[in-house]
């Protein structure tokens, strides 16, 4: 008979808390985390102190005061007679314009990097080596500056724009380079402009809905239909016509030299071109890499399956490469958009009034506010940045691979 | 493991900046041995090293005049050099002991910044310098202007205000520094730079061709710079703001570098020099410093007008008048307290 004894039940004593290793782990964060906890207590509290100590209280009050300084880059309406609030979301919208658009250059700028750094010509493949290590190698700051100092030392002053003067506009007199700001044409829309813009719209869901058809067609039959030629077309002759039947009423209007500057027209600002240029070329830097690395990621095998079914090199990269790679890619290139992101900060370095420069800047001067100003500008970067990386997670787990 | 590291550093730091400031600000500088002096990261005249490196100007004599007063030497000063964005939370946070940077004294700065404007050492107002070739000959004329302003100064305020009023526009350009004002105006990428008059004049004191700028008639504003201090520390602040009057109150009564030292020798006829330089009363030790603390300032930097002469002057390539920056019995605006 067998006689299973069973494990003498010990009561729990308080020295298993250090000596015994089922509970020691335990103990160790408990203690790590009531640390921190004091070390944080501390910190706020002294914070506070410190600054009852030099007579200064917390609050954001000054957010709805009047702002009293101007701002020269507005993608909303704002006056020197505006709330601070107004001009801190002034600053936003420009630091959004300039991250959405460095993003969208630095990654087909960085792509083209990357892929033409693999290139079996020696000399496109040395030259790519050359640029992005130049690039990612240097301070982004530097690269600011420079292009900053090319914009506004090397360019004209708009009145070298006037009769006699030395310098003219380019594009058939439709755009100015000037050492303020490049001015382009600006379209007016006039009565039943809202009808060839809606067209246009409508025409780009057209080509998608083309495209989504076209695979469809091809899963179903194996028969493909000239997608590119059709989209070509949907893209512009539907607008077009409409933009004649009803009478031509989207027109430009030109920047004319008038007075001190160039009026009419938009002024894309020097302090724009060099920030949004900096940040795009030094962040392609790095995604080039992350590109090359996708792509040297997938293994040869999967190009020469693919050549051994027939396909060509083209959709080789398309079909086979590329959605590979893309999994390589994706998690790498999300830190590299919240680098661009928070880089933009430096805008303050060549006067571009971002959200650094109205909200932690000029706001946090006039008011004083040194410590909500910076905790607000701080929490705007936290968001931005945690936006951006749950769109960019959400397109990753689109392409990332699916285990069925 | 690592954030709590880095929270303990920055808590310990506060600690540390906690106690430092328990001290007042007169035990610290003479603990140390030297004046920490807000100034001007470069403006000729009144905060710029020479080619020695040695900080020389208007601004720098009274931290020169202060240091002396305190320490009895006038090159007891470590300059540090504060943007226009960086200079108030630099001396709130006590990274400097006194700022003496072109500084305008507003209300909400004294009062919400929590600092103390102790005096006006430079009375000036809002200018605007433009190339004469733009054949601009008013303020009211730059309807459409690219303007160079620095940022966080109150002539970024009055600058929108006076547009405004005036219902016309601009097109301000951020610049940080006078440094980067001065390339981007010279540049071409603004017609036109603004800031203090006193300031422009120093600025287009510089250029390669001073003559091709004008600066316009117009002042638009009242821009009474002064030394500062930080709020709480009367004794200190009062210490800053004797030494200016001292300077002041020296000119007019004839008091010189150059005869300062025969004047201190014995007791004179005019008991206002007399108490001044501490041949009379005690009046050193009311602010804890030497009898003889005025004497020795006015040896080192001269009284107000040597300074203003010397560095901002007409025989300078500044060249700005004394205007509201004479005696009062000159018809200017300078007027020191009595000493008694």
């Amino acid at each position: 008979m067998a006689d299973v004894t069973e494990p003498p039940r010990e009561s729990f004593r308080l020295s298993q808390l250090l000596y015994d290793s089922r509970y020691r782990s335990l103990t160790i964060q408990v203690v790590a985390a009531m640390l921190i906890m004091a070390l944080l207590v501390e910190l706020v509290d002294n914070t506070v102190t410190n600054l009852a100590a030099l007579g200064k209280d917390i609050g954001f009050g000054f957010l709805w005061t009047t702002a009293g300084y101007d701002i020269n880059q507005q993608l909303i309406p704002f006056s020197s007679q505006d709330t601070h609030a107004r001009a801190a979301v002034v600053g936003i919208l420009n630091t959004l314009l300039v991250a959405f658009l460095g993003c969208i250059l630095a990654t087909v700028i960085g792509v083209l990097a990357g892929v033409l750094r693999l290139s079996k010509n020696w000399l496109i493949a040395r030259i790519m080596t050359v640029y992005v290590e130049a690039m990612r190698n240097t301070p982004l700051l530097i690269w600011i500056l420079i292009v900053f100092a090319v914009m506004t030392e090397a360019t004209p002053q708009p009145r070298e724009f006037r009769e006699g003067g030395s310098a003219s506009m380019i594009l058939w007199d439709s755009v100015a380079i000037s050492n303020r700001g490049v001015y382009i044409p600006r379209p007016v829309w006039a009565e039943g402009s809202g009808l060839v813009v809606a067209v246009f719209l409508l025409s780009i869901v057209g080509i998608f809905a083309l495209r989504w058809y076209a695979r469809r067609r091809q899963e179903a039959t194996g028969q493909q239909l000239p997608v590119l030629w059709i989209s070509l077309g949907l893209f512009f002759v539907p607008a077009l016509l409409a933009y004649f039947v009803m009478g031509r009423p989207v027109s430009l209007e030109y920047p004319e030299l008038g007075g001190f500057n160039f009026t009419g027209g938009v002024q894309i600002r020097n302090s724009f071109i060099a920030l949004w240029l900096a940040l795009s070329l030094y962040t392609s830097a790095f995604i080039a890499e992350i590109v090359r690395a996708g792509i040297l990621a997938v293994s040869k095998g999967q190009t020469e399956a693919s050549f051994a079914l027939g396909l060509q090199p083209n959709r080789t990269m398309q079909l086979i490469i590329l959605p590979q790679a893309l999994r390589v890619i994706i998690p790498p290139l999300i830190s590299q958009y919240l680098n661009l992101t928070k880089n933009s900060s430096l805008a303050i370095a060549v006067g571009y009034m971002d959200v650094r420069s109205t909200l932690g800047g000029i706001t946090i001067n006039q008011t004083g506010r040194e410590l909500e100003g910076m905790l607000l500008l701080g929490i705007f970067y936290l968001i931005t940045s945690l936006i951006i990386s749950a769109l960019m997670n959400l397109y990753n787990s689109s392409v990332k691979l699916k285990e069925r | 493991m690592k954030k709590s590291v880095f929270l303990g550093t920055l808590a310990v730091a506060g600690l540390a900046a906690g106690l430092a400031s328990a001290q007042s600000t007169l035990e610290q500088v003479q603990a140390r041995g030297s004046l920490l002096c807000g100034s001007n990261e470069g403006l000729a005249g009144f905060a710029a090293p020479d080619a020695n490196g040695v900080w020389q100007g208007f601004d720098v004599s009274l931290c020169r005049a202060i240091a002396t007063a305190v320490l009895g030497d006038p090159q007891a000063v470590e300059f540090v050099p504060l943007t226009s964005q960086t200079r108030f939370t630099a001396l709130a946070a006590g990274e400097v002991d006194v700022l003496v940077r072109n500084s305008t004294w507003t209300y909400s700065r004294d009062t919400d910044l929590n600092l103390d404007f102790v005096g006006v050492n430079y009375y000036d107002g809002q200018g605007f310098m433009v190339r004469s070739d733009l054949g601009v000959s008013s303020a009211t004329e730059l309807d459409g202007a690219t303007v160079c302003i620095q940022t966080g100064t109150t002539t970024e305020l009055n600058l929108a205000d006076f547009f405004r009023v005036n219902n016309i526009t601009y097109e301000p350009v951020p610049v940080a520094t006078n440094a980067e004002g001065q390339q981007q105006y010279l540049a071409g990428a603004c017609d036109v730079y603004t800031t203090d008059v006193s300031g422009l004049a120093a600025t287009r004191a510089t250029f390669e061709n001073a003559s091709e700028h004008v600066i316009l008639p117009e002042i638009v504003s009242k821009e009474p710079l002064g030394p500062v201090v930080r709020h709480g520390d009367n004794d200190w602040g009062d210490i800053v703001r004797w030494t200016l009057n001292a300077l002041v109150a020296a000119e007019e009564y004839g008091v010189t570098s150059a005869n300062v030292r025969e004047l201190a020798a014995a007791p004179t006829a005019n008991p206002e020099i007399n108490r001044l330089l501490g041949t009379e009363g005690e009046l050193g030790a009311m602010m804890g410093l030497a009898n003889d603390w005025a004497v020795n300032v006015i040896a080192a930097v001269g009284n107000y007008g040597e300074v203003f002469e010397q560095n901002i002057g007409e025989n300078t390539p500044v060249g700005l008048a004394r205007g509201l920056n004479a005696q009062w019995t000159d018809g200017g605006l300078l007027y020191s307290p009595p000493f008694r």
